[in-house]
């Protein structure tokens, strides 16, 4: 027998739905008092620190090796960086390169794109640059994004507000020249955009449609549609493909190469499919590996693609370069709870920001919807958890409402479809119509807010704080520019800018200089003597470059035979 | 505290444990079903996406797995269901699985894009033609269109595309995520996917007009009126509190006023 379902919810849930119902009009009504739920500062600390996942005790451990050696990060986190290299240095012959470009691009997503878009457009030759990728060209989390991008580009707002949202967002532990950089390209990004056919919404003037996301000021979110990043990174992938720039597909890297003069030189990369590995010789590397959802800290599930384990923090760190705002981990508030198929994914911020309430089970609100994300994720734990206000799924997820339904009340019919079609769609293929019925939600580990910390030309930051001259980064791998929490739509603006700045730098770095010196990968063999010293489980190897969800009863009796290796 | 919210005495590290376990998959499975992978049959969980039941029986993805959440097309898979004719199409990763699927993953679609310069470029009604001829091949079958796991119109904006109709194509296509799965399946070997790509660049970039305000504020930024401003910034960020007064100010004055708004905003910035 399988569970009775009626418009994809089971009986006892349609009894919450209806009490649901039964506030909506009276929320509908009150919809501007909302504000009036806005916490104060002193109320935002005393949520998060009771009800965030960063904050609540037992999720953390101090740092035993390399450069932030004594800082406090993720376990998961830890696990990697602590981790015995995955490479054997011995195993691969330097001498022998197989590629030697001007620029190394290690990611396929957003960040790399743009750096190397902007690399050839400074001059670099398509042929002279490599971008490798774990992955497809553009499968990453830039695909993914669904709300928006900021840009201050309206008359009543300016960069200077926008750099404040960005600061306060991100509790005032932003890097000013990184916040300036995002703030100040911003309009300058939305241009190039413009310029290369993204399909934005507009009005008929040609001015773009804004919207509120958390935590601004100003409605300052461009959209297309709910496929933001898609559109986004289609259009610039394509662009790469008209430029003819070569992309290795599932090849990533997995060690940097470093030089005798303290230099980065390259990267190992590794064929997964052969199995062969590939010596990089470039002028300048781009580091772009995105982020670390697929570590599933806490336990929580993701919104990331499949290949977000943070295999760029581990190579960096490895070579000596410095990691910042690692303690603070974003959980984006509103990740599906139920169906059970697609627990984890993305609920666009956009939903609240066309007017879904969030309510608990009884369809009573409790939280101001625009709170930055770790506030308004806090929020919702401490409905669930705090209060036990929240509806239970048939498989033992905890969570919330969104009531969709409003946004069609608010905005008008149709509203739904014009705006959050991919919404709609992943639903509607589980029997589920968001524009009757609500839908359930709980946060969901989404984004890196630190990681390798560079300078505002998108330099690497080595352990004493000076810049390596040829290593480069740019997107979520990258830490300091939203301090300790990031705001919707500042991740595509993002990969955006810095992206081209570490393109740009990249170029101007191959234009001026020779070859690197020659290459080593003696601060692998260093990093192993660390490691050694702290007593490390033998098989906890990294990077780790795909999770593993293989069942549990295949791998009890998974036997590797020393044969067909 | 304020009046919002109670202060709530709780246990957060036992919340978390709490979180954790919820979020696992539940250890006891009730409903089964078979699925068959690439021909060999395995038992799996019921209410699993494809995806997870192939993970559950065993395999670990390189190829076939990206994004996980529809966006990407990575996952394109073909099935047909035992005793039944019909050939269908879906995306592993938001599909459920069903009792007896006989499955089969597309790990790759090979699709030749046409390369061009966007600037260079002139959207005329034969654009689309000229870049990728093989559209006037179309047999108006519709076999694209019950391909699409987006449940997209394909044939008609093929047909608009013939058309010359460059604003149609682009909206009928613009929930694409390029599996490739029209373009596989196509008798007259049209390239669905890549032809509306460009009709797409198209339409954004010369059909839909530009923003005025974009151009206005590049002026701006471009002449150097933020520097001194972000310069301020800077400088009060060095005293905490300030700088924190500051944000709440504008955060909640902005959320106030946002639609009447029109004011100099550097008039925030305090002193001088």
């Amino acid at each position: 027998m399988t569970l009775k379902l009626i418009g994809g919810y089971p009986e006892y849930m349609r009894e919450s739905i209806e009490m649901v119902e039964k506030t909506r009009e009276m929320r509908i009504k009150e919809k501007e008092k909302e504000k009036e739920l806005a916490l104060t500062a002193e109320e935002r600390k005393e949520v998060l620190n009771k009800f965030h996942p960063d904050y609540a005790p037992g999720g953390k451990r101090e740092l035993r090796v390399g450069v932030n050696q004594g800082e406090i990060v993720p376990n998961e986190v830890a696990d990697i960086l602590e981790a015995w290299p995955a490479l054997n240095p011995d195993e691969v012959d330097l001498n022998d390169i197989d590629y030697d470009v001007d620029i190394l691009v290690i990611g396929g997503g957003g960040a790399g794109t743009v750096a190397a878009l902007w690399a050839n457009y400074e001059g670099i030759p398509a042929e002279n640059i490599l971008i490798a990728t774990k992955l497809r060209h553009g499968d990453a989390n830039s695909m993914m994004a669904q709300g928006g991008i900021q840009a201050a580009d309206r008359p009543w707002d300016s960069p200077i507000i926008h750099y404040l949202d960005v600061l306060g967002g991100g509790h005032f532990a932003n890097k000013h020249e990184l916040v300036k950089a995002l703030t100040e390209d911003a309009p300058k990004i939305i241009k190039w955009h413009e310029e290369l056919g993204v399909m934005y919404d507009k009005d008929e003037k040609g001015n773009f449609i804004e919207r509120w996301g958390g935590g601004t000021s100003r409605r300052r979110m461009h959209s297309a549609k709910d496929y933001t990043g898609m559109e986004i990174m289609r259009v610039i992938r394509d662009e790469a493909r008209n430029r003819e720039i070569p992309v290795l597909e599932f090849s990533p890297a997995v060690e940097l190469i470093t030089t005798e003069d303290g230099e980065i030189g390259g990267a190992i990369l590794w064929n997964m499919e052969t199995k062969e590995y590939y010596v990089v010789r470039a002028k300048s590397t781009v580091l772009a590996t995105g982020g670390w959802g697929r570590l599933h800290i806490r336990g929580f599930p993701t919104t990331n693609h499949y290949g977000a384990t943070a295999d760029g923090l581990v190579m960096a760190y490895r070579a000596g370069a410095r990691l910042r705002d690692l303690e603070s981990v974003q959980y984006h508030p509103t990740g599906a709870a139920y169906p059970e198929q697609i627990v984890g994914q993305l609920i666009t911020e956009k939903v609240r920001a066309m007017g879904a309430t969030p309510v608990n089970k009884y369809g009573e609100r409790f939280v101001f919807p625009m709170e930055p994300r770790d506030v308004e994720a806090s929020m919702f734990i401490r409905e669930c958890f705090g209060k036990g206000n929240c509806v239970k799924t048939p498989t033992g997820m905890h969570g919330i409402w969104l009531d969709s339904p409003m946004i069609e009340e608010l905005q008008g019919e149709g509203a739904i479809h014009k705006n959050l079609d991919a919404m709609y769609r992943m639903f509607k293929k589980f029997g589920i119509d968001m524009t009757k019925d609500p839908i359930l939600v709980f946060p969901t580990l989404h984004y890196q807010n630190g990681g390798v910390e560079i300078n505002a030309n998108a330099q690497v930051l080595k352990g004493n704080g000076t810049p390596y001259p040829r290593f480069f980064a740019g997107g979520e791998v990258e830490g300091g520019v939203h301090g300790k929490n990031r705001l919707m739509g500042n991740s595509l603006l993002d990969y955006n800018v810095f992206g081209r700045r570490a393109g740009i730098s990249a170029a101007k770095v191959a234009r001026n200089s020779g070859k690197p010196g020659k290459l080593t990968l003696k601060h692998v063999k260093l990093f192993t003597e660390e490691v050694k010293r702290i007593n490390v489980p033998p098989e906890r190897r990294s990077p780790i470059l795909l999770p593993d969800y293989r069942g549990k009863r295949v791998l009890a009796r998974k036997i590797d035979l020393p044969v067909m290796q | 505290m304020g009046k919002k919210i109670e202060l709530l005495d709780v246990d957060s590290k036992q919340i978390m444990n709490d979180i954790k376990k919820a979020a696992s998959p539940p250890e006891e499975v009730e409903h089964w079903v078979t699925i068959y992978v690439m021909g060999k049959p395995y038992r799996v969980p019921a209410g699993l996406t494809i995806m997870k039941a192939l993970e559950y029986a065993g395999y670990r993805f390189i190829r076939s797995s990206g994004c996980r959440a529809g966006f990407c097309g990575a996952c394109a898979t073909v099935y047909r269901k035992k005793g039944e004719y019909r050939f269908r199409t879906a995306l592993a990763c938001q599909t459920t699985v069903e009792d007896e699927m006989y499955l089969s993953q597309i790990p790759f679609v090979p699709a030749n894009k046409a390369t061009y310069d966007i600037d260079k470029i002139e959207p005329t009604p034969t654009t689309l033609l000229e870049y990728y001829p093989e559209i006037a091949r179309c047999v108006s079958c519709n076999t694209c269109t019950k391909a699409c796991p987006q449940e997209l119109d394909v044939m008609y904006y093929i047909q608009y595309g013939i058309r010359g109709d460059i604003k149609k194509v682009a909206e009928l296509s613009f929930d694409c995520i390029q599996c490739g799965l029209c373009t596989l399946r196509c008798p007259a070997e049209i390239q669905h996917y890549h032809m509306a790509q460009l009709a797409r660049r198209l339409y954004g970039k010369y059909y839909q007009p530009k923003s005025k305000w974009l151009e206005r504020r590049l002026k701006e930024i471009n002449s150097g009126i933020y520097e001194k401003p972000y310069e301020k910034l800077e400088k009060i960020r060095e005293d905490p509190e300030a700088i924190k007064e500051l944000y709440y100010k504008i955060l909640y004055e902005g959320r106030e006023k946002e639609n009447k708004l029109v004011e100099d905003p550097l008039e925030h910035m305090g002193e001088d």
